[in-house]
């Protein structure tokens, strides 16, 4: 069997021994592992800041030596952060397509960083709660990433980082509007916190879309389990702030905090009502989705991550007592189409990745997930 | 979901080009329409459309008032060369210059946006002045000149101006509207 060609990776004089790709095919960042506040409902926290610098013009205006220039800038600041010790600089079009994929699928980069890889850069932490794209939209888009619900914690996190960086690169910022952004609906704090959530009784018992205009009367924005521009699937939806300018960072996630315990307070009576008047129905559901993952000899992701929700919500509501949360999340990643190819050592076409989906998921659920 | 690209508009039989997806009450309703038909709509599609479409899609009032919408449109950014128009076309900046470049329009446009105008959040440790530019604010002083008598059609072309620059559209559209009356009636 072939192996996908080794993954080089860029790393700083003196830095440590260097992170393969490869070697995180078989496991999944920390965010994932199904602890935190609210794990029952809440999938993960993550904020994301926008910041430019002021040696070169935005992203969209640069030309190759300006890009060369910012990834020669924040590679040598790192260098001096403590915080990025242990964490990857991986120069974009050094990897392949599959590669880049998968790093999209482990929510650590955007598809659109992804696809045109001239110039690009992102630096992975060794557990990936953090995250940095360099020249995506904005110059530096840094990320932290969390399991559960805790976006002060996410927020501290991702602001002491900010600092340091802060420190080694010359930032661009007015007083008025703050951190200035390629697009103006980012500009001020160009913070954007989102919470994870999973939903499922509130999609059964129909109350979602009520959810989910009360979220956009309120200037939240909510998108699906794979980011920007995504259908909601499997029930999952990503709740964040729209607005950036005007309020401060811990105002935008006290706002978000608020309406996120309001969703988890909805979400868990609506589990409650269905325990407790449609129990067999509910049971029924949930027991068939677990058969359908054990037995499936060909199946698509689309189908994998409906299912893997009805069988998450059965350990939640303790209707499916002897699977692991954490193994069970990581599915929902493994599944996915660079994840499976990564797994086998080779390009897979459509049809091929759905058996080997198949096997993946059967193999999983006989070692209990 | 596929579209069906030889969709007639709901309004008259042309060709429809803009599709629209509203949720009211939880009811989904999609409205296919012809882009005469679509602009009649703005005013209502303006709160649905993403941003890139709310700065491109609302720009044909030259006609109207020529002068002051191609001065800001000419505006350009002296360092990265973007212009005014540029960006209102693509909804993206070229570089931190040009927030500087186009500070008039964009004091109304960020207000649009976020309801506000004022950065409250965190300054960084460390801020560097954009490439000597005075990152300084000063409050510009609000001067009352007297208003000389005005013939009411000038008056109102005056305040359409001021409603462009300030892409306060909304009330430009309405102007224009008055203006039209009055002048028919004329």
């Amino acid at each position: 069997m072939r192996q996908l060609c080794a993954t080089r990776s860029m790393s700083w004089k003196g830095g440590p021994d260097l992170m393969e790709l490869n070697d995180l095919t078989h496991s999944t960042g920390e965010w994932l592992k199904g602890t935190g506040p609210n794990a029952h409902i809440v999938l993960s926290s993550r904020i994301r800041l926008a910041r430019n610098l002021t040696l070169a013009p935005f992203t969209n205006r640069a030309e190759k030596k300006d890009m060369e220039a910012v990834l020669a800038a924040v590679e040598s600041a790192i260098s001096r952060i403590p915080y990025f010790k242990e964490a990857t600089f991986f120069r974009l079009n050094e990897l392949d397509n599959v590669d880049r994929q998968f790093l999209v699928e482990r929510h650590l980069m955007s598809h659109d960083h992804a696809t045109n890889p001239q110039g690009k850069g992102v630096i992975v932490s060794k557990e990936e709660a953090l995250s940095v794209m360099v020249n995506e939209e904005d110059h530096l888009r840094l990320q932290v990433m969390q399991s559960g619900f805790d976006l002060d914690a996410t927020w501290q996190a991702v602001n002491a980082i900010d600092n340091a960086l802060s420190e080694q690169l010359p930032y661009a910022f007015l007083p008025e509007w703050g951190f200035l952004t390629a697009c103006p609906t980012n500009t001020g704090t160009a913070m954007r916190g989102s919470v994870m959530v999973h939903l499922p009784a509130l999609v059964m018992s129909r109350q979602i879309n009520k959810v989910l205009m009360a979220i956009s009367k309120l200037s939240f924005a909510s998108r699906g389990f794979y980011g920007e521009g995504t259908q909601a699937i499997g029930n999952f939806y990503q709740i964040s702030n729209q607005v950036s300018l005007g309020h401060s960072e811990q105002d935008i996630i006290s706002n978000i905090n608020g309406l996120i315990r309001q969703i988890i307070e909805q979400e868990e009576q609506a589990r409650q009502a269905l325990l407790v008047q449609n129990r067999s129905v509910l049971e029924d559901k949930i027991c068939r989705a677990l058969g359908t993952l054990k037995n499936a000899r060909i199946i698509s992701s689309q189908e994998t991550i409906e299912l893997l929700s009805m069988v998450r919500l059965g350990v939640d509501v303790g209707i499916i007592t002897d699977l692991d949360p954490k193994a069970l999340n990581e599915l929902f990643i493994m599944i996915q189409p660079a994840h499976l190819q990564k797994i086998e050592g080779k390009k897979l076409g459509t049809a091929e990745r759905d058996t080997r989906r198949a096997r993946l998921i059967r193999e999983k659920f006989q070692n209990k997930v | 979901m596929g579209l069906n690209f030889n969709m007639k508009c709901d309004k008259c039989t042309k060709k429809a080009t803009v599709h629209l997806t509203e949720i009211v009450d939880g009811k989904v309703m999609e409205m296919h329409m012809c882009e005469d038909c679509a602009r009649e709509q703005s005013q209502h599609m303006e709160q649905q459309f993403g941003l890139a479409d709310l700065l491109a899609g609302l720009t044909d009032f030259g006609k109207h008032v020529p002068e002051v919408q191609q001065k800001a449109m000419a505006l350009q950014c002296a360092s990265c060369g973007l212009t005014y128009e540029d960006f209102r076309k693509f909804g993206r900046f070229g570089c931190a210059q040009c927030y500087i470049a186009f500070k008039s329009q964009l004091k109304t446009l960020l207000k649009k946006i976020h309801g506000s105008n004022v950065h409250l959040g965190k300054i960084p440790l460390k801020v560097m002045p954009i490439d000597g530019v005075s990152v300084a604010v000063v409050p510009e002083a609000v001067v009352e000149t007297p208003q000389p008598p005005m013939d009411p059609i000038e008056l109102l072309r005056k305040q359409l101006h001021e409603a462009i620059e300030h892409e306060d559209f909304e009330r430009a559209a309405a102007l224009r509207d008055k203006i039209h009356e009055l002048e028919g009636r004329a």
